[in-house]
């Protein structure tokens, strides 16, 4: 089915489908209370805890904007490149369900706060632009749990009234692979901007994807089918590669594609219909009457811009041209802001005689290994980028060697320890004064005669028997490129 | 003193200050006629025996600077109380209860007033008649049968009764200028953001606007300086500089020019209408003031247009009621079922009917056609008002139609009840402030009311010509006390 990396195309018989692809992210705006009300909106709450009379549609109660949460959905805006537009509109979207208190949603539809705009991913063989249609602020709806009693439904209304961003991309995207790219993307924007933590497991992230096929190298889009509400990267690839494959069966069959919405079902691993484009809601939108136009001056956009930190395209420009490092490292080390801060930390840590490859080998290499088997996130990471730094330099410097660093990690890990200590109290310090080693080696091939012999007949292959030796002999401690040095002066 | 519930607020205020009067005489006073008034069906609940447990809390350590010191006072039961029953005049909240106030009670409670109960109103005031309340007609007491008007009608025949001082109405196309009119009494819809609306259980929310129902002018004014307060619970209340609207009171309108629209002269008026309107159009002249003639080229559009923008507000702030969090539920099979039955059973024939309309407005396919193009229309009135403010300061137009109507005269004519808001709702659509204050009497002696128009936040400006009018027409409202056996 793959070509390339990042093209995806759907072959039967004679043909070749291109999917398209484009997704209205739900974004959890980063914030202490709710987009109309003064509720909490910590996750993981008692049900019904975090609920203000304005959360639950009380009568006579009223909305009252958030401004944070304002600020918040500009700031986003801004780090997607995308027109902020000063004057917006918060509309009522009517639809019943017992989860939705006010049997409306505040949203924003014919005006949103922020409009077109685009984010750029880095994909196997290049960048790929996806344009941005608009982000919108809007109330999420509480949550109804069917299975705590087989007679009646309870509703839990925490998250009713937090603010939300959706995010509508153009219909740019064209693989399961380029998805995964853009949701990492807007994740990682928005954790860097501090607008929204991307935590998908709670639910702050989630996708509506809207899926077409289409012969390839067609120019008009097919008929789209909205898979609703897929929480998790893994479950967007999955959903759109069955439903790109059933879209591509029925065209097949000569049988047309009804513009419906669908559900993600994650056991069965298939979309199913939920309600066709005839029985789609007929949400009646207007101006919410409760709510005045918002409005936002230059002023006010201009002092957010003056707000937005380095974000991961342009870290990762600096970070390519200001440490030397590859495209590809630096964007391992971008796309997560706490990864980049610990970098960064690191960098800062080591001093002036800095080694900045050898940081980045063990970022990406030892502590990304374990963090991974810990199950642990960078800013959890047991070990501080200021010991981190210490042991680089200690390597750097050859007070040990890389190996011994090893261990030495190890022992870091417990407690974050100081690795200068451990190097001091176990003993680990490279042997390096050329003497001893001298003394060492000469022991060994004293011990080894034969050997020895054999390797300057010219069985090259007993090079290593000796440096292991000699390792060994130091207990690992000697300097390897001195044992190296010293045993090519002496064989 | 058999004669307190007699006095007017500045009256009682002015007793309970210099100590002739406390506030558990004139509570028990109300209280009294209230009891013997059952008939005029002008509570939904009463909070009799707290108001006198406050009032006696009162006395003991009276704070007299505050405006309304100790002074008894039922309000619509629109504006949710704290721990007193709250219906909106429908089924559907016959068991609420709210856990708190809205900031208009709120600050009449701060100035010293004790709730003596909650008055009839339409339901969700949606009527013009009090006819469409579930818990029944009201009576008013001009005469028997006769209705007080809507959707305030329980506040406007509480007044004219005397079971209340003074009480507070919200308008939303009219529903405390009419039923003022009906009544006999002063009524007074303030400009859109000067009252909050929060906590008021909302009808139209672009529309909606709460303010006070007295005996007199300069009632009005005090209650209205009360009331009156920047809020920021409510997105649409205004920061301004308010008045201290009784103090500042004048009868002075000397060089004010008053303007006379020729389009409130519509087809089929009642001749005792138009002759009030001229009899009108003399007292300002003879309080000194200058009328000129002006157009309001929309007027005929306001009526439509507000039957299209009122309900479609209505049907989305009716959504609440669904029988899951709070209210009135059915039983259902499941969850649409018991929507259906909980709002089939819970709401009455009239909220249903603009639910239906409202819905159909905003609907896909009809919303530019009705919703947007009303808002259009909406635009226009306003600047129809806008032009004519540019020449004068105020205008006077009749309050309504018609006098009073017979109950069930209208019940079953949906469009000629509405008409009776036709000279009440360009007001509301323009957001502007309109007084409503009892002007003389019909053949039969049922009270007229004209109606003043003013500047948005120019409350000041149509109170000082309202009051200026009273002195001169002199109004003696002609009631029986028929219903007190």
């Amino acid at each position: 089915m793959n070509k390339k990396n990042t093209e995806f195309l759907i072959n039967r018989k004679d043909n070749q489908y291109e999917v398209v692809i484009g997704l209205e992210v739900h974004a959890q705006v980063l914030s202490e209370s709710k987009l109309f009300s003064s509720s909490s909106t910590k996750f993981g709450a008692e049900p019904n805890t975090q609920v203000s009379l304005v959360d639950a549609a009380f009568p006579g109660m009223l909305p009252v904007i958030n401004e944070f949460c304002i600020k918040q959905a500009i700031k986003t805006g801004i780090g997607l490149n995308a027109k902020i537009n000063k004057r917006s509109v918060f509309d009522r979207k009517n639809y019943f369900y017992a989860d939705l208190p006010q049997g409306y949603q505040i949203s924003q539809f014919k005006d949103p706060i922020v409009g077109e705009g685009k984010v750029i991913l880095d994909m196997p063989n290049g960048q790929k632009e996806v344009g941005i249609e608009r982000l919108h602020l809007e109330q999420d709806a509480g949550k109804s749990i069917h299975d705590l009693d087989p007679q009646n439904t309870f509703v839990d209304l925490n998250r009713s009234g937090v603010a939300l961003m959706e995010i509508v991309s153009k219909p740019d995207l064209r693989s399961p692979d380029e998805v995964n790219a853009y949701i990492k993307k807007l994740r990682s924007i928005m954790r860097y901007l501090g607008t929204c933590d991307g935590n998908m497991q709670e639910g702050s992230l989630r996708a509506d994807v809207n899926v077409s096929v289409r012969p390839k190298g067609s120019k008009e889009f097919g008929t789209r089918c909205e898979i609703k509400n897929v929480n998790s990267i893994k479950f967007m690839q999955m959903a759109i590669e069955y439903e790109a494959n059933r879209q591509v069966d029925l065209i097949e069959e000569g049988k047309t594609i009804d513009q419906e919405t669908r559900l993600f079902d994650t056991k069965k691993n298939e979309t199913r219909s939920m309600r066709s484009k005839e029985d789609a809601h007929d949400y009646r939108y207007f101006p919410d009457p409760d709510l005045l136009p918002l409005e936002v001056s230059e002023k006010f956009i201009e002092e957010l811009k003056n707000d937005i930190p380095e974000l991961p395209d342009d870290k990762k420009k600096r970070f390519i041209e200001e440490f030397k490092l590859s495209p590809y490292e630096a964007n391992i080390l971008v796309s997560d802001i706490d990864t980049a801060k610990y970098f960064e930390e690191v960098v800062a840590k080591m001093g002036k005689n800095k080694d900045i490859k050898l940081a980045v080998n063990w970022i990406t290499g030892e502590l990304f290994a374990v963090l991974n088997s810990k199950g642990l996130e960078i800013s959890q990471s047991p070990v501080s980028a200021k010991n981190f730094a210490i042991l680089i330099n200690l390597i750097k410097n050859g007070t040990i060697s890389g190996k011994i660093a090893k261990t030495v990690f190890e022992l870091m890990i417990d407690g974050d320890k100081d690795p200068q200590k451990i190097v001091e109290e176990k003993g680990l310090k490279q042997q390096s004064d050329p003497k001893a080693l001298e003394a060492l080696i000469d022991k060994i091939i004293n011990e080894n005669r034969e050997k020895a012999i054999e390797y300057k007949q010219g069985k090259e292959k007993l090079f290593g028997f000796f440096v292991g030796q000699a390792m060994k002999a130091s207990g690992g401690k000697a300097n390897p490129q001195l044992i190296n040095e010293i045993l090519k002066k002496k064989l | 003193m058999s004669d307190i519930t007699k006095q007017s607020l500045t009256e009682l205020v002015e007793n309970i200050k210099n100590k002739k009067l406390s506030s558990t005489d004139v509570t028990k006073a109300f209280i009294q006629r209230s009891e013997k008034s059952s008939e005029l069906n002008a509570y939904i609940t009463d909070n009799f025996t707290l108001a006198l447990d406050k009032a006696k809390k009162f006395d003991q350590n009276p704070n007299l600077d505050l405006k309304l010191p100790g002074i008894p006072m039922a309000v619509k039961d629109l504006f949710c109380t704290k721990n007193v029953k709250t219906t909106a005049g429908s089924k559907i909240l016959n068991n609420f209860v709210p856990t708190y106030e809205s900031t208009v009670t709120e600050n009449i409670w701060n100035e010293g007033a004790i709730l003596l109960g909650k008055l009839n109103c339409d339901e969700f005031a949606m009527g013009s008649s009090n006819e469409t309340s579930h818990f029944g007609n009201v009576q008013n007491p001009i005469d028997k049968n006769l209705v007080p008007g809507g959707s305030s009608g329980g506040s406007a025949s509480a007044v004219a009764g005397k079971l209340t001082p003074i009480t507070i109405g919200t308008d939303t196309g009219g529903s405390i200028r009419q039923p003022a009119s009906f009544t006999g009494i002063v009524g007074l819809k303030p400009t859109y953001g000067s009252c909050s609306r929060y906590g008021i259980v909302a009808f139209a929310s672009s529309l909606d606007q709460a303010g006070p129902m007295a005996q007199n002018v300069k009632d009005c004014a005090l209650l209205q300086e009360v009331i009156s307060t920047y809020d920021p619970k409510d997105s649409t209340s205004i920061k301004f500089k308010r008045n201290h609207y009784s103090k500042e009171l004048t009868k002075n309108i000397k060089g004010k020019k008053i303007g006379i629209p020729k389009e409130y002269r519509v087809d089929g008026m009642p001749k005792e209408i138009e002759d009030l309107w001229l009899k009108g159009i003399q007292y300002v002249k003879d309080c000194g003031a200058e009328t000129i003639d002006i157009s309001l080229p929309h007027t005929s559009y306001a009526l439509p247009t507000y039957y299209i923008v009122a309900p479609a507000e209505a049907s989305s702030n009716l959504a609440r009621y669904d029988g899951v969090k709070y209210g009135y539920r059915a039983k259902g099979e499941n969850l649409i079922d018991m929507y259906e039955k909980t709002r089939s059973e819970g709401f009455g024939a009239e909220v249903q009917r603009r639910i239906m309309i409202g819905t159909y407005v905003l609907s896909s396919g009809y919303y530019d056609a009705y919703y947007l193009k009303a808002q259009k229309v909406r635009k226009l009135i306003k600047n129809d008002f806008d032009d004519a403010y540019k020449k004068v300061d105020a205008i006077l137009t009749p309050s309504t139609p018609s006098s009073a109507f017979k109950i069930g005269e209208k019940t079953n004519d949906p469009v000629s009840m509405y008409l009776n808001d036709i000279f009440t709702v360009p007001v509301n659509l323009a957001g502007l402030p309109g007084i409503s204050i009892p002007a003389g009497h019909d053949t039969k002696g049922y009270p007229l009311g004209l109606q003043i128009i003013g500047k948005a936040f120019d409350e000041q400006n149509i109170l000082n010509i309202a009051f200026a009018m009273e002195e001169k027409i002199n109004f003696k409202n002609k009631i029986t006390d028929w219903w007190i056996k």
